[in-house]
């Protein structure tokens, strides 16, 4: 029952994001191109920032660490 | 509630004193309390004798950002298809220069143009709807179908039969084809047949029409009137008639195509307020009587408001008591389109001077037409004698265009004799309370189920907003899909972010239709999420304090 009533919130966003997008209105070889180039850009983010957010993450937090003053030393050594 | 109107010969008194009698016996402020009745003026001291309760609500600001984002995608994808056009890549279906024309100014490039070939197109399927039946409160709808997304359409053959009509402007349900109602149009229609062949100063004046001038002018309460075949015609070869260069038009910035076109022929200076302000209208006279015309300061001939009864894009009704109050002080002309109003509003069905309880000798031109709350065609001007004769001489209509056809004229004649008793029965009142009734309720009902309504809670006109373009067709389509036919407006007939679906609430409705359509908004309103209102009113109205006003914006 819940998977059912789950599909059936799932089709509605996907109808809202249709109508909002206005790709309710289009042919279904604009449809094509336009959900290519969106799944294509959102592919795009994702993977870079798989690449990318953890090395910033680790870099940010080195960085308040020293900021924060050389007291706890025992703890830094946590993070290599 | 006590019988508020005294009907005598058709017509509510219009002394003074029995005016307020009438008026104030039947309005009561909300928690019951009654106001007495004073001899020299209103009792409140304002001159609204009931609430005017107006709603123009602001959509959460998502909504706008979905809704610029939405045209930004078919504005992208246009360029696309345009420039897959002009490379010969696609088909071209609509009209383009020819070759040997392929340098001079181009033709189709401006926005409405663009417009039109890449949005409207893709929904044009929801307007233009043949009906082969009577517009009554059910009509049977001819299927097509298109094969090329809408650039040619076919017919199947089929008819979708009892479609509801909410869409038509049939007020009072006059559009009918009962044979006993139409006994009298038949008969004048064997003996005059249907063509006049003629315009009104040449061969063209019967005594319908002479009928007909006299009794619209029994009806508004005034000396006498001219009608003409047209109403869109009314306006815009009257208004040149009355006005023109030296003169000053003040007119509404959402007044209709009609005035505007009467208004740019006459050649007078137009300057437009803002729609239904008061203030930006009084700044505007200020103006205009303290510099006079632009370059000579000289003062200007004549200075005329044009405003509507009921707008028919938001649903407003006119401040018309501040209107004429402004109009007495500053010395101007009013000249009021009753075209929506006229049968409409007002307890007896006599437009928004009824409704507010005003004289009619107060606006120097009335203006209404035939088409809206009389099932005819056609509209007519009316005022003091002395305007009329002048426009039955000077105006264009009358010189040039042909006259109304008899029984066009007898179906307007019968619609009034209805409404104003003079048939006997009380049918016509009985349908001007039932439109009241209908569009109470159907406001109502709407506003509780959280829809976004413009208007004043009295006109019969309900625009719903739908913002998004993707959800005018979507909305449209749907609705045909449950048998349900309406009107959905978007730009140009409206600001580009403000597309909205327009109800038209009949006095033929019954409750069991109302409610069907009501149940299939609630439906849609959830699927497509369309219920944006942040003022959604509870359904238990005693948790809900009644003294709220709505601020318009």
């Amino acid at each position: 029952m819940d998977l059912k009533s789950m599909k059936n919130y799932l089709y509605w966003l996907y109808c809202q994001f249709e109508l909002i997008t206005c790709s309710y209105l289009m042919e279904p070889w604009e449809k094509l191109l336009f959900y290519t180039f969106n799944i294509t850009m959102l592919i795009t983010v994702l993977y870079t920032a798989y690449i990318f957010v953890p090395v910033h993450i680790s870099t940010a937090f080195q960085f308040f660490l020293h900021l924060f003053g050389n007291q706890h030393e025992k703890t830094v050594s946590v993070v290599k | 509630m006590a019988n508020p109107s005294a009907v005598c010969n058709g017509h509510l008194h219009h002394h003074h004193q029995k005016q307020n009698n009438l008026l104030k016996s039947g309005i009561y402020k909300k928690n019951g309390i009654t106001k007495g009745i004073k001899k020299n003026g209103i009792s409140n001291g304002t001159l609204y004798k009931k609430k005017f309760v107006e709603h123009f609500e602001q959509a959460p600001m998502y909504v706008a950002v979905f809704t610029f984002l939405g045209f930004g995608v078919g504005t992208i994808f246009g360029y696309l298809r345009d420039f897959m056009r002009a490379w010969g890549l696609e088909k071209r279906n609509i009209a383009t220069e020819r070759e040997q024309q392929k340098d001079f100014v181009p033709l189709y490039q401006d926005f409405e143009n663009f417009y039109t070939r890449n949005l409207y197109m893709r929904i044009r399927d929801n307007w233009n709807r043949p009906i082969c039946s009577v517009p009554g409160p059910q009509f049977d709808l001819m299927e097509r179908v298109t094969d090329d997304y809408n650039w040619t359409f076919r017919f199947t053959g089929r008819i979708i039969k009892n479609v509801i009509n909410m869409g038509s402007y049939n007020y009072l349900g006059f559009a009918e084809t009962d044979v006993n109602a139409l006994k009298t149009v038949t008969i004048e229609l064997q003996k005059y047949g249907t063509g006049i062949c003629s315009t009104r100063q040449e061969m063209g004046t019967l005594d319908k029409h002479v009928e007909l001038e006299k009794l619209v002018a029994k009806f508004l309460g005034v000396e006498d009137a001219m009608v003409f075949g047209m109403g869109f015609a009314t306006n815009s070869m009257n208004i040149p008639a009355l006005v023109g260069k030296g003169c000053l038009i003040l007119s509404d910035e959402l007044n209709h195509t009609s005035l505007v076109l009467g208004a740019r022929l006459s050649g007078a200076t137009i300057r437009i307020f803002k729609h239904n302000n008061i203030q930006s209208l009084e700044k505007l006279l200020r103006d205009a009587i303290i510099y006079g015309q632009p370059r000579s300061r000289r003062a200007w001939r004549k200075i005329i408001i044009l405003v509507e009864g009921i707008y028919s894009m938001e649903g407003s009704i006119v401040r018309l008591p501040e209107i004429v109050s402004l109009k007495k002080k500053y010395k101007a002309y009013l000249y009021l389109d009753e075209a929506h109003s006229i049968g409409a509003v007002g307890a007896t069905g006599r437009g928004v001077v009824e409704y507010f309880g005003m004289s009619p000798d107060d606006v120097d031109v009335l203006m209404g037409t035939f088409t809206k709350s009389f099932g005819a065609a056609g509209g007519y001007i009316a005022g003091k004698k002395d305007l009329v004769d002048y426009l039955r001489t000077h105006s264009h209509s009358a010189v040039y265009a042909t006259s109304m056809c008899p029984p066009v004229a007898e179906q307007i004649i019968r619609a009034m004799k209805c409404v104003m008793g003079l048939d006997g029965t009380t049918q016509g009142l009985q349908r001007v309370r039932q439109l009241g009734k209908n569009t109470r309720y159907f406001r109502r009902r709407l506003h509780e189920m959280g829809f976004i309504i413009y208007g004043n809670d009295d006109s019969p006109v309900v625009p719903l907003l739908l913002y998004m373009p993707g959800k005018i067709g979507a909305f449209a389509r749907r609705m045909l899909e449950k048998n349900i036919g309406v009107v959905v407006v978007g730009f140009p007939a409206t600001p580009i972010t403000e597309s909205r679906a327009r109800f038209c609430v009949s006095a033929s409705h019954t409750r069991e239709m109302l409610d069907t359509v009501l149940n299939a908004l609630d439906e849609l309103g959830d699927f497509l999420h369309l219920k944006y209102s942040r003022y959604s009113k509870s359904s238990h109205p005693e948790l809900y304090e009644e003294t709220r006003l709505e601020l318009e914006d």
